[in-house]
């Protein structure tokens, strides 16, 4: 059995699959036009040099989304790529 | 595309689309120079609109803002889903990336729910096909039941067959749809019984919108209040409501692009970039390294074509004033003309023009390939210390190349107060009207060596170091704002970072050396010629036993030493606001105006004149670093104005750099002083 994480948790390599969004408003909004949504495939490409904000591949493209704000997605790790 | 169409009838078409999909590109295809550029009435949201011929029509295309949907707040997607509604476009093409459609069928449907006749074009197939990423359009067009047409915008070919796609389709009445998407039950039924309050094929959406949208007196009796009250009974309050309706979206979307075979990805050579250009060892040294870089080939490539300028210039100016001479032009006008507009005008050019040449082209090759938003990326975390945005990190690229194109860039950036952050700050870092005199200032004064690579390299080390003095205080300064007169919490950000794209040479070419250089160059001219007359009249006025530029001067000589620099030196500053270009010149002709003349061919000469009017190391530095830091140019300066609508921006944009320039040349200057250097 899988645990809960939060997208912020998941590091350059893993994947995951989202099981809610607890952000709100406009952000809300924004994840969900660019895919962020339950039962949907998550998979961390890598970290800014800086190490934050973190790129994830969504939906068919490469995203940037800041730590804070990843926070509101919470997801279950389903695999690491090599 | 674009020639003589005298008899056709003339529709409209919006084009509609996310950002980073090659419309602007399609757009100057199709309608060449044919179009004109502006703002949305009221609004600091650019419109663009063009005229592009098909067989059977003249079509005014309308090319609305960039937008990822239609049913958030932004001002952008008001103006959009506004402007569908209004039905003046007979006709919407929505133009998406062919490598990635199942992102942009969300937009298409609620394009489709807007207007009537709606054409697909999947755009950037050719980077599609590098990615082998090949979409089935034949199977999109039947389940979506509107035209599709693949297009690569460089490819003629594929452009008249959008074309003639938009012709069949306003060929024929508008077709009678299903809705293109369903919405959960509770909403549809709302919707059926809203829409009975207007007229016309769009009251469904128009019901959807006012469901979404209207805030402002509302009356609590009215059909909208109940319908609200009784979906938020249902569990659909409000935000819920805007919820399921960008799930419905994206769900059928989804649905739409399964088996389509474009689904993105992210490829192995975009993986390899990434892991040079922003891999944690490697990004930042990179971005250092392209700095420096560009500065050498600058200094490097930019010296043949101003000496050669230069010497082209002399021979003209030779052959003018004999002309004039040859006209009987008093002599007064004439010495006005060629000592005073001809000899500013001419050293503007030949100094300002070759580094233009290349800055632009460089910065555009950057732009279209990619990696700007991996430096948004590099750099956000710096950035989000100081309370900004990340794209800030972008709109200070742009404000290398010019400031007003800097802070109009800042449109990119959605939070206001971010927006604002960036929008003041903007100034801090050089502008190319400012690159050739530090350049001058650095090699003429601090690299003591003779010319060759080895002094090059020093210049541009040298320059390298001030332009990183000068993003040091662009973030000082931000974090200042942010803690006073802009406060706020760092608002939510997403940033994408598109697949890396082979730049079109040519469309570079034209676009960076044609419109951008053409257009700053024609500004400084415009500029240059008048203060070259000013200044030659302050020369040559005499009141009271002395020139009135020696007047100038002297009132300006003690803030001036106290700063490190002169009265010359600081009355130049204040003349050349219009135009930083012109700061060396006006120097230069201030101080021959009143001495012997010299030849100005090079630093060196320049370098000689400055050593005989009292230079030493510590001038010079203290004129470069108020070269950094002063206030920009009055056409950044109404930029911001037009762009904030508030003249107190515009003054803390030209007091705030002021101040800090001010406040570090008196602390070179009166440091060397104490040190007796």
């Amino acid at each position: 059995m899988q645990k809960e994480c939060l997208l912020c948790d998941l590091l350059p390599g893993e994947t995951g699959r989202v099981v809610a969004l607890y952000t709100e408003g406009g952000m809300r909004r924004r994840f969900i036009e660019i895919g962020l949504m339950e039962g949907a495939l998550v998979h961390c490409v890598g970290q800014s040099p800086a190490g934050d904000p973190c790129a994830y591949l969504i939906s068919g493209a490469v995203m940037a989304i800041r730590r804070r704000d990843a926070r509101g997605v919470s997801l279950i790790r389903a695999g690491v790529d090599g | 595309m674009s020639g003589k169409g005298g008899a056709l009838p003339l529709r409209t078409v919006a084009l509609a689309g996310n950002p980073n999909v090659g419309k602007s590109t399609l757009f100057n295809a199709l309608t060449g120079m044919n179009q004109h550029t502006g703002n949305w009435p009221g609004k600091t949201v650019s419109r663009a609109e063009g005229i592009a011929i098909s067989r059977a029509n003249r079509l005014r295309l309308v090319d609305l803002p960039g937008t990822y949907s239609l049913i958030a707040r932004s001002p952008e997607e008001a103006v959009a889903r506004d402007y569908l509604l209004s039905g003046e476009a007979d006709l919407a093409v929505v133009v998406c990336d062919g490598g990635c459609l199942v992102r942009h069928l969300p937009l298409v449907l609620q394009v489709m729910e807007r207007s009537a006749r709606v054409v697909v074009c999947v755009n950037l197939l050719d980077e599609a096909a590098r990615r082998d990423i090949h979409p089935n359009l034949t199977l999109l067009e039947g389940r979506l039941g509107v035209p599709v047409v693949g297009t690569v915008a460089r490819q003629k070919k594929s452009l008249a067959a959008l074309l003639a796609a938009i012709d069949r389709a306003l060929a024929a009445p508008p077709p009678v749809r299903q809705a293109p998407v369903l919405y959960p039950p509770p909403i549809e039924e709302a919707l059926s019984r809203l829409s009975l309050g207007f007229s016309g094929e769009g009251a469904r959406v128009q019901a959807l919108d006012a469901l979404l949208f209207s805030n402002e007196g509302v009356p609590p009796d009215s059909s909208l209040s109940r319908e609200r009250e009784a979906l938020a009974a249902a569990g659909y309050p409000p935000a819920a409501c805007a919820d399921a309706v960008a799930r419905a979206t994206a769900h059928r979307a989804a649905t739409l692009a399964d088996g389509v075979g474009s689904s993105g990805g992210y490829a192995p050579r975009d993986r390899r970039l990434d892991r040079l250009l922003c891999g944690r060892a490697s990004a930042y040294p990179v971005m250092l390294l392209l700095l420096f870089f560009l500065f050498f080939l600058t200094i490097v490539v930019a010296n043949y074509p101003s000496s050669w300028l230069t010497s082209l210039f002399s021979w003209l100016g030779v052959h003018l004033s004999g002309a004039l001479t040859a006209i009987g032009t008093p002599p007064v006008l004439h010495s006005l003309l060629t000592d005073g507009v001809y000899l500013v005008l001419t050293r503007v050019v030949a100094v300002m023009l070759p580094p233009m040449a290349i800055f632009f082209p460089l910065f555009s090759i950057l732009e279209d390939s990619g990696y700007l938003p991996r430096i948004a990326y590099n750099l956000d975390r710096p950035f989000a210390a100081c309370h900004a945005c990340g794209k800030q990190a972008l709109t200070m690229c742009m404000g290398f190349g010019c400031h007003a194109a800097g802070v109009v860039g800042c449109r990119i950036i959605d939070s206001p107060r971010e927006r604002l952050l960036a929008t003041l700050t903007n100034a801090f870092v050089p502008c190319n009207g400012r690159f050739p005199a530090l350049i001058a200032l650095v090699g003429g004064f601090f690299v003591l060596l003779p010319e060759g690579p080895v002094a090059t390299a020093l210049t541009a080390l040298g320059v390298t170091a001030l332009v990183l003095l000068s993003v040091g205080v662009t973030f000082l300064a931000t974090r200042l704002l942010s803690a006073t007169l802009l406060r706020g919490e760092p608002s939510s950000f997403t940033l994408e970072m598109p697949p890396y794209r082979r730049p079109d040479w040519g469309r570079v070419l034209v676009r960076s050396l044609i419109d951008r250089t053409g257009r700053v160059l024609v500004r400084a001219v415009a500029v240059a010629a008048p203060a070259g007359a000013v200044i030659w009249l302050f020369a040559n006025l005499s009141f009271g036993g002395a020139t009135l530029l020696s007047h100038a001067t002297a009132f300006f000589d003690p803030l001036g030493r106290l700063l490190g620099m002169d009265g010359v030196i600081l009355f130049s500053f204040l003349l050349a606001l219009p135009a930083n270009e012109i700061v060396l010149p006006l120097i230069c002709m201030a101080y021959l105006s009143s001495g012997a003349p010299v030849e100005m061919a090079g630093v060196g000469a320049m370098r000689e004149l400055f050593l005989q009017n009292g230079w030493t190391w510590v001038t010079a530095l203290c004129t470069a670093i108020f070269f950094l830091f002063h206030f920009p140019c009055s056409t950044a300066l109404l930029t911001i104005r037009r762009e904030t609508g508030k003249w107190r921006y515009v003054a803390i944009a030209a007091l705030l750099p002021t101040l800090i320039g001010a406040l570090l040349c008196l602390l070179i200057a009166t440091g060397a002083r104490l040190f007796g250097i």
